[in-house]
């Protein structure tokens, strides 16, 4: 299972990066958004891996990390969804912007356009 | 009135004077001469309690971690200061009221003005070394505003720019000299400082320090060779000239040099850096001076060179040339202001400043005229005024001086020089321009001006003289205050008086007067025919030009330097950024090996694989797919987030299953909404592939793998090595007990971390509101304009006339009625979902922010399905009233704990029966998730629906370009 997620979130990254270094603005937002996956992914997985034992205090059950995932990083990652939410469309916003006023949709505008 | 008040009350008048109408002449110049007035007279009040050697310190803590406090800390010299920057303030006030023209923007003139005040006072009364040398930069900086005043000559612009870079420079190297001071003796108090001279001059960094502070009070005294921005700065107005560069701004210098004196005096390197730099200044200044043709440069020249008097009188190593400083401090301070304001009547009431077409004045300005020339006297050292006193001081410690033989045959020498120096260029002030032929070739007709602008005139010249006749009444007592403090508590020996008998003083007094006279006719009869217009020899000496010289190479080296190491192409930063973070992960490796754990494996299962095998093909099928086929990329990478999702159930985390499924929809909803924008991109079977594309290509797919493998690589061993320990029981523990939940992510996001949930959908509502501005002004790429094929009755591309009228040019109606009408039936259904993962948050997966998408999805479905017009005649939503209602009501829960006296956003959870319902438990947290649920509504519908709204916009083309036009 740990092998699985590790190369998930290396081809994930992986297919991030590559996009992100592209010359068109729509491949570089949908690398953020696959770099978001892999990050949150990373992120969720520092709290260790467990099967059925989600965060939510039982009566009886000896409130340790034995007993229960890790609530830190997934806590972390809540927000690191919503925000990346925002952030996706604010830089969708400026791409079509963007777009609109420099007639292109090179990263670079039309300097970058060969 | 505390010291501080006192401080701040120049600030206070600024601000004030500030928002003034700013032409009200009259009312700015009362403002802002009250301001300076009556902190003249608090600071006169407080003469008792610093004549006798006293000390007045009031003290506010600022950083006491670093041993930093605010002191303010007033004796006799540091008074004495103090009452030249405000009485000199007040009166140049009531003289640029008359000065400035109706015309000139004053309110801002008086501003800037208040707040320079304001910052040479805190010089003055700075008790802390440091805060010394932030007021110090705050006068720098409030002068280059001050000399840029008229902004819009070219010449105030670029004096304010050089006055401002060597002052600055200056201060920085100050702020150096302090910085090992402190370090020296451990303490910046001035106090401390001021008690361990002999630990500081025999310290090893002594000499460091000493030359650091040396720069920056010869950067701020305009001494060589650092004196070349002065004369610039007289493109500023002359009240500025006035107050700046005779009273306040270039005393700073000498200020500092005083004020350590007790501490840096006495070592042969004080000596030699001073003597040095204030004897070339003295003599260099003076010389200059003689030569120049405009009143103010006579006296800008001449204020250098008596600033580099006092620096030599200070560099004596003598208490009783120190004395001297002071008492010439005080002198020139008086003199040379009334003479600037003169300078400035003169050019007002003329319309020239240039000498050699000033004549005869005094018969149309006999009392502008004889006040000029009193002043002028006091400048040259006439008897029976005060400037004679102190120069005579100077004179006696030249030749009483014990040193190194040749200085004691050059220094009276020197000194006499200057004074014959000082004697003509006094009189092509004071007597040139006023006798002789009256000029008829003014720009103006010359006459007397208003009495009230020559009364701070009259005030100062009447100073001069009465310090000049009868000095031990009048100023004895003031200077024995201000310099028995700069000495070290000691005065020497000395007599104010104008008679001191026949000797070598007086005797170099009388060679400097008449070699003075027989200079000037000289110098005058070889100008009238035309010869030494031009300064001879020291023309070429000339800081400026090195200064601009060095200006222009740094910034060509800036340029050049940003061009090498900088891109602004955004593929290059990307992958610089990428390359550097690959190549710090591998050098850290080295440190760190990365080795796998042992930590107990799960087993894996077939599905996850499978769903894995899945969600890696849609990734990279993504990758590939969105260069051409965009809806494609954008599905594949919904497929991916949705395994992402998955993967966050499988793992014990349903809250971020849950959020991220419905920020999965938003998303894709967000792109689809976007991709209508974008231009059509289809793959161009003509255009090869160049050799360097493919290069790029196969770099970037050798980073991407990279970047890849160490992402896996880093997170297995992650995976695999034993968990470290953890803060997160703290979390579990105290849920329940202390947040009154059992789901522990919702309680952390809404009670331990709410500050940061708070911080967080500011941030959502920030985005939604700046997407919904950025969009009003969008203009969409012309071929986007119009309606896309999908939406048309017939394709553009048929020619018919076979359709009905009703329906053309409109979008085709009536199509998905089927979903349009589930989705509205779903409606009440979704709130409905949206209530009960709101409600049961605390305990169980849910929350404001899954609630929150969930009810802004199903508005949003009723967008897709019945289109814009529809859906917003039927609901008015106002999103950014969501987003208001939403942020009040969390930050108002956060400030109910303060109310009952708890830290902020401190939760509570109140438990009481209801009939029917039975026991509830109400956290004060529910309020808060439902601020933000509120929030996430508001703003996800917000940048939804503002990208929605392009579509049913009449969208102008865009406005045809001027410039092409006009060509």
């Amino acid at each position: 299972m740990e092998a699985l997620l590790a190369l998930v979130i290396g081809v994930l990254g992986g297919a991030a990066v590559w996009l992100v270094l592209r010359p068109r603005t729509f491949q570089v937002i949908m690398g953020l958004a696959l770099l978001s996956y892999a990050v949150n992914l990373f992120i969720f997985s520092v709290g260790s891996l467990f099967l059925d034992r989600p965060p939510i205090v039982r009566p009886g059950v000896p409130t340790d990390l034995g007993h229960y995932t890790d609530p830190m990083p997934q806590s972390l990652v809540l927000t690191a969804i919503v925000i990346g939410f925002a952030t996706t469309a604010l830089f969708l916003v400026v791409l079509l912007a963007s777009r609109g006023l420099a007639g292109t949709d090179h990263v670079d505008g039309p300097r970058g356009e060969p | 009135m505390s010291l501080f008040a006192l401080l701040l009350l120049p600030f206070a008048g600024s601000l004030l004077t500030a928002v003034l109408p700013t032409r009200a002449r009259t009312a700015l110049a009362a403002c802002a001469g009250l301001v300076a007035a009556v902190a003249a007279a608090r600071v006169v009040s407080l003469y008792p309690q610093i004549r006798d050697g006293g000390v007045i310190r009031e003290t506010v803590s600022w950083v006491p971690s670093l041993g930093l406090d605010l002191t303010l800390r007033v004796d006799g010299f540091a008074w004495m200061f103090a009452l030249l920057v405000t009485v000199i303030g007040a009166l140049v006030c009531l003289y640029a009221r008359y000065y400035m023209s109706p015309d000139d923007p004053v309110a801002r003139f008086y501003a800037f003005f208040l707040a320079f005040m304001g910052a040479m006072l805190g010089v003055v009364f700075s008790g802390n070394l440091v805060q010394l040398v932030v007021f110090w930069e705050l006068t720098s900086v409030v002068s280059f505003l001050l000399i840029g005043y008229w902004h819009h000559h070219v010449d105030a612009r670029r004096g304010a720019r050089m006055a401002l870079t060597v002052t600055g420079a200056g201060g920085l190297a100050l702020l150096g000299g302090v910085l090992v001071l402190g370090h020296i003796v451990g303490s910046y108090d001035l106090d401390v400082v001021l008690g361990s001279g002999a630990l500081i001059r025999s310290h090893a960094l002594y000499p460091v320090a000493l030359v650091l502070v040396v720069v920056g009070a010869l950067t701020k005294s305009a001494q060589f060779p650092f004196h070349f921005w002065l004369p610039r700065a007289m493109a500023a107005p002359t009240p500025v000239s006035a107050y700046l560069h005779s009273a306040t701004m270039v005393k700073a210098g000498v200020f500092l040099l005083a004020r350590l004196w007790p501490v840096l005096s006495g070592t042969e390197w004080w000596f030699w850096l001073l003597c040095g730099a204030g004897a070339s200044t003295l003599l260099l200044g003076a010389f200059i001076a003689m030569f120049q043709n405009d009143l103010k440069r006579v006296l800008a020249f001449s204020t250098i060179s008596h600033l580099g008097l006092i620096t030599l009188l200070f560099g004596l190593n003598s208490p009783l040339a120190a004395v001297a400083g002071v008492f010439h401090i005080m002198n020139h301070a008086t003199f040379k202001a009334s003479l600037f304001m003169a300078a400035g009547i003169v050019d007002h009431e003329t319309g020239t400043r240039d000498i050699r077409r000033l004549n005869g004045l005094m018969r149309s300005m006999p009392r502008t005229g004889t006040l000029a020339l009193v002043a002028s006297g006091a400048m040259a050292g006439v008897p029976l005024l005060n400037g004679f006193l102190s120069k005579e001081m100077f004179f006696a410690e030249a030749v009483f001086l014990t040193a190194h033989p040749t200085v004691e045959v050059g220094l009276p020498l020197l000194a006499t020089l200057a004074g014959v120096f000082a004697v003509v260029y006094s009189l092509r002030f004071g007597y040139e321009i006023f006798f002789g032929e009256p000029s008829t070739d003014l720009p103006r007709h010359p006459e007397e001006p208003p009495g009230w602008m020559l009364k701070p005139v009259e005030l100062l010249v009447v100073a001069c003289l009465v310090v000049g006749v009868a000095p031990s009444i009048s100023i004895g007592p003031l200077l024995a205050a201000a310099a028995r403090p700069v000495v070290g508590g000691d005065l020497p020996e000395y007599h104010l008086a104008v008679w001191h008998g026949f000797g070598a003083p007086l005797v170099m007094s009388l060679l400097a007067i008449v070699g003075g006279v027989v200079g000037y006719l000289w110098l005058r009869s070889h100008q009238r025919s035309g010869r030494l217009n031009e300064t001879p020899f020291f023309e070429r000496f000339n800081g400026r030009r090195l200064f601009e010289s060095g200006l222009v190479t740094a910034t060509r080296l800036a340029r050049r330097a940003l061009r090498l190491v900088s891109s602004r192409r955004l593929q290059a930063q990307m992958f610089t950024i990428i390359g550097v973070a690959i190549l710090l992960a591998l050098l850290a490796a080295r440190g760190v090996p990365l080795v796998w754990g042992d930590r107990e494996r799960l087993p894996a299962s077939h599905e996850f694989v499978l769903l894995w095998v899945i969600g890696m093909v849609c990734a990279v099928g993504a990758a590939v797919m969105a260069k051409f086929h965009r809806l494609v990329a954008t599905t594949l990478m919904g497929g991916a987030g949705l395994v992402t999702a998955l993967t966050f159930l499988w793992f014990s985390a349903p809250d971020l299953a849950l959020t991220q499924l419905v920020v999965e929809v938003v998303t894709t909803i967000l792109f689809l909404l976007g991709l209508r924008w974008l231009p059509m991109r289809l793959h161009d079977p003509s255009r090869r592939t160049t050799m360097r594309d493919r290069v790029r290509r196969g770099r970037d797919l050798l980073l991407a793998v990279g970047a890849g493998a160490g992402l896996a690589a880093l997170s297995y061993a992650l995976l695999t090595r034993p968990a470290p320990q953890s803060i997160s029981p703290f979390f579990l523990d105290r849920a329940l007990p202390e947040g009154g939940g059992t789901n522990v992510v919702n309680v952390m996001l809404v009670d331990f971390r709410a500050f940061d949930t708070i911080g967080e959908i500011t941030v959502l509502g920030a985005v939604a509101l700046t997407v919904y501005a950025l969009l009003r002004r969008f203009r969409p790429p012309a071929e986007s304009i119009g309606r896309p094929q999908q939406q048309r009755v017939l394709p553009s591309d048929v020619v018919t006339d076979l359709v009905k009228p009703r329906a053309t040019g409109e979008r085709a109606g009536g199509y998905m009625m089927v979903p349009a009408t589930i989705a509205r039936l779903l409606l009440p259904f979704s709130f409905v979902v949206a209530a009960h993962f709101l409600l049961r948050g605390h305990n169980e997966p849910g929350g404001g922010f899954v609630a929150g998408l969930v009810v802004a999805i199903a508005y949003l479905t009723q967008y897709v399905f019945s289109g814009t017009r529809w859906a917003e005649g039927r609901a008015h939503l106002l999103p950014p009233r969501w987003i208001a209602v939403g942020l009040l009501l969390a930050a108002t829960t956060g400030l109910g704990a303060v109310a009952v006296g708890y830290p902020f956003l401190t939760s509570h959870t109140a438990h009481f029966t209801l009939p029917l319902v039975g026991e509830v438990h109400l956290p004060s947290a529910m309020f808060f998730d439902l601020g933000v649920f509120a929030v996430v509504v508001g703003a996800t519908l917000l940048i939804l629906t503002a990208l929605a709204h392009q579509s049913i916009r009449a969208h102008r083309p865009p406005a045809p370009n001027k410039r092409t036009e006009a060509s």
